[in-house]
C-alpha cells in the first residue's frame, strides 16, 4: 500500500511542539522513561479507536464522527462481560467477542442511514452519534443488569456512570508480558496485540472485499461499473468500523481501569479524527501506518503536556491545549482538502 | 412550493402529552415559554440567513455568542455599568462578530459542500482559544483592572460573573401584567423586530442574492453574482445576530458562566429552528419563531413528565437531549438532495 506522509503545517507544528515539550520536561526534571512508557500505553489505548476509522475513510464515507455508535456497542459488550463476572484476559476478550454481534447490528443500521446521505456522511454521522448516546442513556438507566458493583448503591436500579473494572479486567492487557528497561516499562503484550490488529487490518485491504472498498472510495461510479455492489460495500465498511470502534473502547477502558457510560463518549470522535489527520491522512484513503503515527504524535504530546502544565501551576492548560490541537488539526485538514479539491476542479 | 412538514405536529403532540403528564399549570408553562422566547428567539433567527444562502445550519453561532461574552467580560473588567455599559458590550461584541464572521465566511468558501461539519469544528476551536485567553491569558499576559473577578491564584477569571450592573436593564421596559402572566412587551417586540428585519432583508437585492446562491451556486454565478462575497455576507450577518441574541440571553439571566454559557447554544438553536418546520435547505423566520415556542414548551415540561411517568427525573432529561440531537439528525438524514448540497 502506497503510504505518502504529507509533511504539512500540523505535522511540523506538532514535531516542534514535541521537541519544545521534551526539552521543557527534561528541564523540569520529569523522568523521560516514565513519559515514554505512558506514551506507548496511550498509543495502544487510543490507537484501536483511531484505526477503526480507516474502513469508512477508505470506502469514501469520510471521517466517522459517529464513533459513539461503535463505542456504545463496546460498552454494552463490556457491561455484559462484567455482569457475567468474566475476569482477566477472558473478561477482555469475552467483552470483545460479545461486542462483535452488537457492533455488527448497529453498524448495519448506521450504514443504511449513511447510504441515504451520500456526501453529507460526516455531519449526519455526528448527530446520529450524539442522538444514539442519549438513547443509550435511557438504556443504561433502566437496563436489567444484576451485578451489584455496576448498579447504583441505593435502589439497585440503573447503571453507575463510572464502573470500576478492578477485579474484572482492568489493565490486563497493559500488564501482560510487560517488562522493565531501566525506568521505562514496556507494555509488550499490549504492543503485540496492537501490531497484530494493525497487520490484519492492513492485510484486509488486500483481500477481495478490501480492494473493492478502496475502489469504491476512489471512484464510486467506476467501482459500480466494474461490478462492485457500492451500497453493500459501504455498509460493510461501516460495520467493520463500528465493530473496530467497539474493540477500541474495550482496549481503552481496560487500560483506563474504568467503564465510563452515559455522556462520556460524546466527544470521543474528535481526538480520534485529529489523530487520523495528524498521521497525514486527508480524509480519504488512509494507510494503517498513518493512523499509528498520528495517534503516537497526538498522545505523546498529550502525555508530556500534562506534567508541564502542572509545573506551570495552571493545570487546565493541558486540557485546553488538547482541545485547540484537536480542532485546529481537523479544521486545517478540512480547509487544506477543500482548497485542493477546488484547484483540481479548477 | 410549500411542502408540509410533520415535525411541528410531532412537537405539538409530544408537548401536549408531556404537559398532561407533568401536571404543571399551563400558566406556569406559558410564562416560562415567554421567557425562553425572548432569551433564545434572536439566536434561532440568526440561523435563517445561512440556510437561505444554501450553507446549511450554521453551528458557528457559538462564535457570535463568544464575541458577546468577550464584550461582557471586558465591560466587567473595566467597571462599566448600566445602559452605557450595555451599549459598550454591544459595540465590542458586534465589532468582534463582524471580524470573526468574515473569517468564518472565508473558511467556508474553501469547504463548499461540507459547511456544517466545518462550522461545528470552528465553534469548538473558538471555544478552546477563548478559554485559553480567559483562563490562562488573564493574569499572565493581560493585566486585569478588576481584581475581584479573578481566581484566587491570580491567573484566570472566575467561573461565574455576576452581571448585577446590567441585569434587567431592557427586560423591564413595558412589562404588561395579564392575569397570572407577566409579558415583557418591549422584549417580545425586539425579537419580532429582528424577525421583521430579516424578512425585509430577504426581500432586498442582497436577500435575492442569498436565495439565488442557495438555489445553486453555478446558476447564481451565471447571473453575475459574486457568490463568494454573498456567502461571506450571510455568515457575517448570522454571527452578528447570534452575538445580539447572546447579549439578550445573558443580561436576562443576569449571570455569566464564563467558560460554558455559550456551549450548546448552537445545538438548541438548530433544533428549535427545525422543530418549527424548517429543513437544512429551506428556512424562514416563521419557522424560527414557531420553533422556539414548540421546542421550549417540550423542554420545560419533559423533566417533570419523566418524573411522573417513570418516577425518574433523569429519564425526562435524557429525553430532552435526545429530542435536541434527534431533531437535527432526523433533518440531516431526511433531507434528500444528492451531492453538492451543504453538509
Amino acid at each position: 500500500m502506497r503510504s505518502r506522509l504529507h509533511l504539512q503545517i500540523p505535522q511540523v507544528f506538532i514535531l516542534v511542539m514535541l521537541v519544545v515539550l521534551l526539552a521543557g520536561a527534561f528541564h523540569a526534571g520529569i523522568p523521560l522513561g516514565g513519559i515514554m512508557g505512558d506514551a506507548l500505553v496511550r498509543l495502544v489505548m487510543n490507537g484501536v479507536l483511531v484505526m477503526s476509522m480507516i474502513p469508512m475513510l477508505n470506502a469514501g464515507l469520510g471521517v466517522n464522527f459517529g464513533l459513539p455508535v461503535g463505542i456504545c456497542a463496546g460498552l454494552l459488550g463490556m457491561c455484559l462481560a462484567v455482569n457475567f463476572r468474566l475476569t482477566g484476559l477472558a473478561g477482555l476478550f469475552g467483552a470483545m467477542l460479545i461486542s462483535i454481534p452488537i457492533g455488527a447490528v448497529l453498524g448495519y443500521l448506521y450504514g443504511r442511514l449513511l447510504n441515504r446521505v451520500k456526501g453529507r456522511e460526516e455531519i449526519a454521522g455526528t448527530f446520529v452519534g450524539f442522538s444514539f448516546i442519549s438513547i443509550m442513556n435511557f438504556f443504561w438507566a433502566v437496563a436489567p443488569f444484576t451485578n451489584p458493583t455496576m448498579l447504583w448503591p441505593i435502589g439497585g436500579q440503573g447503571l453507575r456512570p463510572v464502573i470500576g473494572l478492578q477485579g474484572y479486567f482492568a489493565k490486563v492487557l497493559n500488564h501482560s508480558w510487560s517488562f522493565r528497561l531501566g525506568d521505562l516499562t514496556v507494555p509488550f503484550g499490549m504492543l503485540v496485540f496492537f501490531a497484530c490488529l494493525a497487520v490484519l487490518l492492513h492485510l484486509f485491504f488486500h483481500t477481495r472485499a478490501g480492494t473493492a472498498m478502496v475502489a469504491t472510495g476512489e471512484n464510486e461510479v467506476f467501482a459500480g461499473l466494474s461490478g462492485v455492489d457500492v451500497k453493500a460495500i459501504r455498509t460493510l465498511a461501516v460495520i467493520l468500523s463500528t465493530v473496530l470502534a467497539a474493540w477500541g473502547i474495550c482496549v481503552y477502558a481496560q487500560s483506563y481501569g474504568f467503564l465510563e457510560l452515559y455522556s462520556a463518549p460524546l466527544m470521543m470522535a474528535f481526538p480520534a479524527a485529529s489523530a487520523i489527520f495528524l498521521g497525514g491522512s486527508l480524509g480519504h484513503r488512509t494507510a494503517v501506518i498513518q493512523a499509528v503515527i498520528g495517534t503516537f504524535l497526538f498522545q505523546t504530546t498529550y502525555v508530556i503536556s500534562g506534567p508541564i502544565a502542572n509545573a506551570l501551576l495552571v493545570p487546565e492548560v493541558a486540557e485546553i491545549f488538547r482541545m485547540i490541537l484537536t480542532n485546529g488539526v481537523i479544521l486545517y485538514a478540512m480547509l487544506y482538502e477543500g482548497g485542493r479539491r477546488r484547484r483540481v476542479q479548477g | 412550493m410549500y411542502r408540509a412538514n410533520a415535525v411541528p405536529a410531532v412537537f405539538i403532540v409530544l408537548s401536549a402529552l408531556a404537559l398532561y403528564f407533568s401536571g404543571l399549570s399551563p400558566s406556569f408553562v406559558a410564562s416560562e415559554v415567554i421567557t425562553r422566547f425572548i432569551r433564545d428567539g434572536v439566536m434561532v433567527l440568526a440561523l435563517v440567513i445561512p440556510v437561505t444562502a444554501g450553507m446549511g445550519l450554521n453551528f458557528a453561532v457559538t462564535v457570535g455568542a463568544l464575541a458577546a461574552q468577550v464584550g461582557i467580560v471586558l465591560a466587567v473588567d473595566w467597571g462599566l455599568q448600566g445602559a452605557a455599559g450595555l451599549f459598550a458590550i454591544t459595540a465590542m461584541g458586534l465589532g468582534l462578530s463582524v471580524v470573526s464572521g468574515f473569517l468564518i465566511g472565508v473558511m467556508l468558501n474553501r469547504v463548499r459542500g461540507k459547511e456544517m461539519i466545518t462550522t461545528m469544528i470552528i465553534g469548538f476551536l473558538a471555544t478552546g482559544i477563548y478559554q485559553l485567553v480567559f483562563m490562562v491569558g488573564y493574569g499572565t499576559v493581560i493585566r486585569p483592572a478588576n481584581q475581584e473577578m479573578m481566581l484566587s491564584r491570580g491567573i484566570g477569571i472566575r467561573n461565574m460573573l455576576d452581571l448585577a450592573p446590567f441585569r434587567n436593564i431592557i427586560d423591564t421596559i413595558w412589562v404588561i401584567q395579564a392575569g397570572p402572566l407577566e409579558i415583557p412587551l418591549f422584549m417580545i417586540l425586539m425579537v419580532l423586530g429582528a424577525a421583521g428585519l430579516i424578512t425585509y432583508l430577504l426581500h432586498t437585492r442582497l436577500g435575492q442574492q442569498f436565495k439565488a446562491v442557495g438555489e445553486g451556486v453555478e446558476k447564481a454565478e451565471m447571473l453575475g453574482i459574486d457568490t463568494r462575497a454573498v456567502r461571506i455576507k450571510a455568515i457575517v450577518l448570522s454571527t452578528v445576530l447570534a452575538c445580539l441574541g447572546h447579549i439578550i440571553f445573558t443580561q436576562n439571566i443576569g449571570m455569566l458562566n464564563v467558560y460554558t454559557a455559550h456551549m450548546n447554544t448552537d445545538i438548541f438553536a438548530c433544533a428549535a429552528l427545525l422543530a418549527g418546520g424548517a429543513s437544512i435547505l429551506r428556512a424562514h423566520v416563521g419557522h424560527a419563531l414557531l420553533g422556539v415556542l414548540l421546542f421550549h414548551s417540550l423542554f420545560i415540561v419533559s423533566p417533570q413528565a419523566g418524573q411522573n411517568i417513570f418516577s425518574n427525573a433523569a429519564l425526562g432529561e435524557y429525553f430532552r437531549t435526545f429530542v435536541a440531537y434527534g431533531t437535527i439528525a432526523f433533518a440531516l438524514v431526511m433531507s434528500t438532495r444528492g451531492r453538492g448540497s451543504a453538509g
